[in-house]
């Protein structure tokens, strides 16, 4: 620890805090666009900048570092002059395409050029004419937007993807996706939460569902575990703010029919997966056994390592097993012909827009909204979550034990899987229940469980680097394997909110396992309504096969 | 040994010739007195600046010398490696031979300007985008995969040998262009005015001009009043008749910044790009060209940069408003 002024306040710094977070922790506000917590610092904006007596020139404090008895001054008239113009000049590449921007009103840039009254139109947007790309109907890239911080690279890099890459052309280097054979997007979406400027988005359906909805169909939305604890954020709400009856209660006033909860699949998921892992481990076949309920890591698997399909589960993810549920155990009880049956996923993620395109998923769930598309859709409806009235979620589809909730952040699968598994092989009710061995924002966890005679070995990894990792190292070390491509897993999704960060993601996992523990039922296996579905519809093997499970197949390139 | 040509760098006073002008023997010692395992030289031969060609004329004519450079510095610093890094377009200008089994090994850039930055071109030969770092750590502590990096220049690494020899005395190469001109690269003496050095080529034009000194993009205006400065920054003059055009040269410089820069920073990027569309207008507004200099100036990353307002301000100043 050191001693450094900033702006005349005497404070003890870490040197292994960059200024720009020291400042931050001390309340000292420091503009900064292109910094990204997640990411080194890039240095490139050139808003953060500061003074350090001493020292010629001005230093930008996203990547500089405290010294002893440094001496920093941040809001000189001539860093307010110089920040001012660099963001005038970020303007002047960065087309403003603000109405359907994934920052929303959050942005950054708009909210400085407000503060200090700038002329955001100045120039011509240098960018106007850059393309637009569509990564097969489930992300957009709108290159004309980008103010060139090279977030995208890095984040797409981390994952071991390296689909974005950084071209010249005509004096300039620009982001573009890679048009190398093997390299292709997985879908999931963190370039979308990584991105300052709004570059890239969703595929919004929104105004399909309208479409629906006006036409009189009968409109249900699911919503995923991971969406409960963030889309508070939208409205303002606190980080990890468990946010149920209120959305409801807007879901049913856009029109939605019914609102049924994606963690009631999440259980029917956990049942089944437990069944195969605990198949396999008998049979001593393909193993490991990988989690298949993120399709960006899916994605992966078919196109970066194929021989690795037979490890997939080959369960269903849970919203596709609910969808499917709705399209027919559903339809068939409330008297609906399944034709007129619309099913939305409300989703944390942008790759399940993938995942339902998907020829052997296609029909179960219709639309996929993130979370902010719905907060957008709920704005545009004057819609204010943080006023409405709430509403109960639909019965018959509804409750959700506790293990179907934490499903939305990284380890909850496994800790779902590994209660169901003790549950079956012990037969008996659990005096453990918590598995806190696969909690946390870590991004690779092991863990051996034993179970009576099972010893099972247990990783849980996020991120598709840490994956490949894994994969190419200690493959064999291992009997089950969970990975979500999302840091924290789904809290941290492509789809939901900007912005994000460690801390912000930590709120959110926190917020779910607080429902968790809350919840009378924390076991799949005990959860009722499930319960029922296996008594009244899912009664033998081939109807289970034709609901909850899949079949995987090598991908080619396909952006 | 090793303190012996250290000893006689510092003797010789040599000043590194890429343009910073550091005092060699330093880096040299700062690479020396590390006690890391494994060490690298680099030769920079990227020579990238706008119409400088001084290294390129050394690789032609001295090319062993300049080998022999490296093998005094892979002889002086203990388990160390080196690599020229060599602008492509000089590749034929390498003989192979000379190098054969010594632990030279070359890599071939097209990076441009901002590639030949000493620790661009390090992040080029690590396989990273030829991107400027942050110093400190300077280079020669932890440079090329984390370790001590000496860099030095093509012409830095001919005058080591020479010195080494004891047959070196104070001189430099210049590189002295124009359109009125013969020019060519000529090996003079350190320190001396640009009027002697014109004269003494006879580049000195007897209608009236003036140059541009240090380096072809971000080399400074000076007008005859300053003939009688020294030459600092790269051995490089441009003789400018009052004649030409002024606003072609600045265009020539803003379209040879912007291709050649790395786009991290705004200002560089963004700014150079309006300075440009400014000066194709051929109106200059000052208090806009001020407002983008003042941010090169104090918001660019890396020394090219803030580099750039040099030229645009003293030609402006000096030879178009004339104060
Ligand atoms: S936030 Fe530091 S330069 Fe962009």
């Amino acid at each position: 620890m050191i001693n450094i002024t900033i702006d005349g306040k005497k404070i003890i710094a870490d040197e292994k805090k960059s200024i720009l977070e020291t400042a931050r922790e001390n309340d000292i506000k420091i503009p900064s666009l292109c910094f990204h917590s997640d990411n080194s610092p890039k240095e490139g904006c050139g808003l953060c900048v500061v003074e350090i007596e001493g020292r010629k020139g001005l230093f930008t404090s996203c990547g500089t570092y405290p010294e002893e008895g440094m001496v920093i001054k941040t809001k000189t008239p001539e860093i307010l002059k110089v920040r001012k113009t660099n963001l005038e000049l970020m303007f002047s590449q960065h087309a403003e395409k603000c109405n359907d921007c994934v920052w929303s009103n959050r942005c950054r840039m708009l909210n400085l050029a407000k503060a200090w009254g700038l002329h955001i139109n100045r120039w011509e947007d240098r960018k106007k004419n850059y393309p637009q790309y569509d990564f097969n109907k489930v992300i957009t890239f709108d290159s004309s937007k980008c103010i060139n911080c090279s977030n995208c690279i890095e984040t797409c890099h981390k994952q071991g993807i390296d689909f974005l890459e950084v071209k010249k052309e005509g004096g300039f280097h620009i982001v573009v996706p890679s048009s190398e054979k093997n390299k292709d997007c997985v879908y999931c979406g963190q370039c979308v939460t990584h991105c300052p400027s709004g570059s890239f988005s969703g595929v919004d359906p929104s105004l399909k569902i309208e479409e629906a909805i006006k036409n009189n169909k009968y409109v249900v939305f699911q919503f995923a575990p991971a969406i409960r604890t963030s889309i508070g954020e939208e409205f303002g709400l606190e980080y990890g703010s468990v946010v149920i009856e209120k959305m409801i209660a807007g879901i049913k006033k856009l029109g939605a029919k019914k609102v049924f909860d994606v963690s009631v699949g999440a259980d029917i998921v956990t049942i089944e997966e437990a069944n195969e892992l605990i198949e396999r481990l008998t049979k001593k076949e393909k193993l490991p056994m990988f989690t298949s309920c993120c399709p960006a890591w899916v994605k992966f698997v078919e196109f970066y390592k194929p021989e690795l399909i037979p490890n997939l589960t080959e369960v269903r993810s849970p919203h596709i097993v609910l969808g499917q549920i709705i399209k027919t155990y559903f339809a068939e009880k409330e008297h609906i012909d399944p034709k007129d049956v619309v099913v939305v996923s409300v989703m944390p993620c942008i790759s399940k827009k993938y995942e339902i395109q998907r020829n052997e998923l296609k029909g179960s769930v219709d639309y996929v909204l993130t979370t902010h598309e719905l907060s957008r859709m709920f704005l545009k409806n004057d819609i204010d979550i943080k006023s409405i009235e709430g509403e109960k979620k639909d019965e018959l589809l509804g409750f959700a034990s506790g293990a179907g909730v934490i499903f939305g952040s990284s380890g909850g699968v496994a800790e779902s899987a590994t209660r169901t598994a003790c549950f079956k092989l012990l037969n008996k009710k659990l005096d453990k229940i918590d598995f806190k061995e696969f909690r946390g924002e870590e991004e690779i966890k092991e863990a051996v469980i034993e179970i009576g005679e099972i010893k099972i070995r247990i990783a849980v990894v996020n991120g598709l680097l840490n994956a490949r990792k894994i994969i190419e190292n200690h493959l064999h070390d291992f009997d089950y394997i969970e990975v979500m491509s999302c840091p924290h897993g789904c809290v941290g999704g492509g789809g939901q909110p900007v912005p994000t960060s460690k801390e912000i993601r930590r709120k959110r996992a926190a917020g779910l396992y607080e429902i968790d523990k809350d919840e009378k039922i924390r076991i799949a296996d005990e959860n009722p309504i499930v319960q029922n579905i296996y008594k009244e519809f899912l009664t033998d093997k081939n109807i289970i096969q034709k609901i909850c499970y899949t079949k995987f197949s090598k991908k080619e390139k396909e952006n | 040994m090793k303190t012996d040509i250290i000893q006689k760098l510092k003797e010789a006073n040599l000043k590194g010739r890429g343009g910073a002008g550091f005092p060699t023997y330093l880096k040299w010692e700062s690479v020396l007195k590390n006690n890391s395992s494994k060490k690298y030289i680099i030769c920079n031969a990227a020579e990238g600046e706008l119409d400088l060609a001084k290294d390129k004329y050394i690789l032609e004519n001295y090319f062993d010398e300049v080998i022999s450079g490296i093998k005094i510095a892979l002889e002086t610093i203990d388990n160390s490696s080196a690599y020229i890094y060599l602008n492509k377009k000089y590749s034929s200008l390498v003989d192979k031979k000379i190098i054969e089994g010594l632990d030279i090994t070359i890599i071939e850039e097209d990076t441009g300007y901002i590639g030949g930055e000493e620790s661009s071109a390090i992040n080029f030969i690590e396989g990273k985008n030829p991107e400027p770092r942050k110093r400190p750590p300077f280079v020669s502590e932890k440079g090329l995969f984390d370790m001590p990096t000496l860099v030095n220049n093509v012409e830095t690494f001919y005058y080591i040998s020479k010195i080494n020899k004891g047959e070196y005395s104070n001189e430099r190469f210049y590189m002295i262009v124009g359109e009125k001109i013969k020019g060519g690269v000529y090996e003079l003496k350190d320190e001396m005015s640009i009027r002697e050095i014109l004269k003494l080529t006879n580049n000195y034009l007897e209608i009236p001009f003036y140059v541009q000194v240090g380096g072809g993009a971000v080399g400074e205006i000076m007008i005859e009043k300053e003939f009688d400065n020294l030459v600092s920054g790269e051995g490089f003059i441009r003789v400018i008749s009052y004649e030409e055009d002024p606003y072609l040269l600045m265009e020539k410089w803003a379209e040879f910044l912007i291709n050649g820069n790395c786009d991290k920073c705004t200002a560089c990027r963004e700014g150079t790009y309006r300075i440009l569309e400014m000066i194709k207008t051929r109106k200059l507004d000052l208090k806009v060209l001020e407002e983008m200099f003042l941010t090169l100036e104090k918001t660019s990353f890396c020394a090219l940069g803030k580099s750039i307002p040099t030229p645009f301000r003293s030609l402006i100043n000096k030879v178009i408003l004339n104060d």
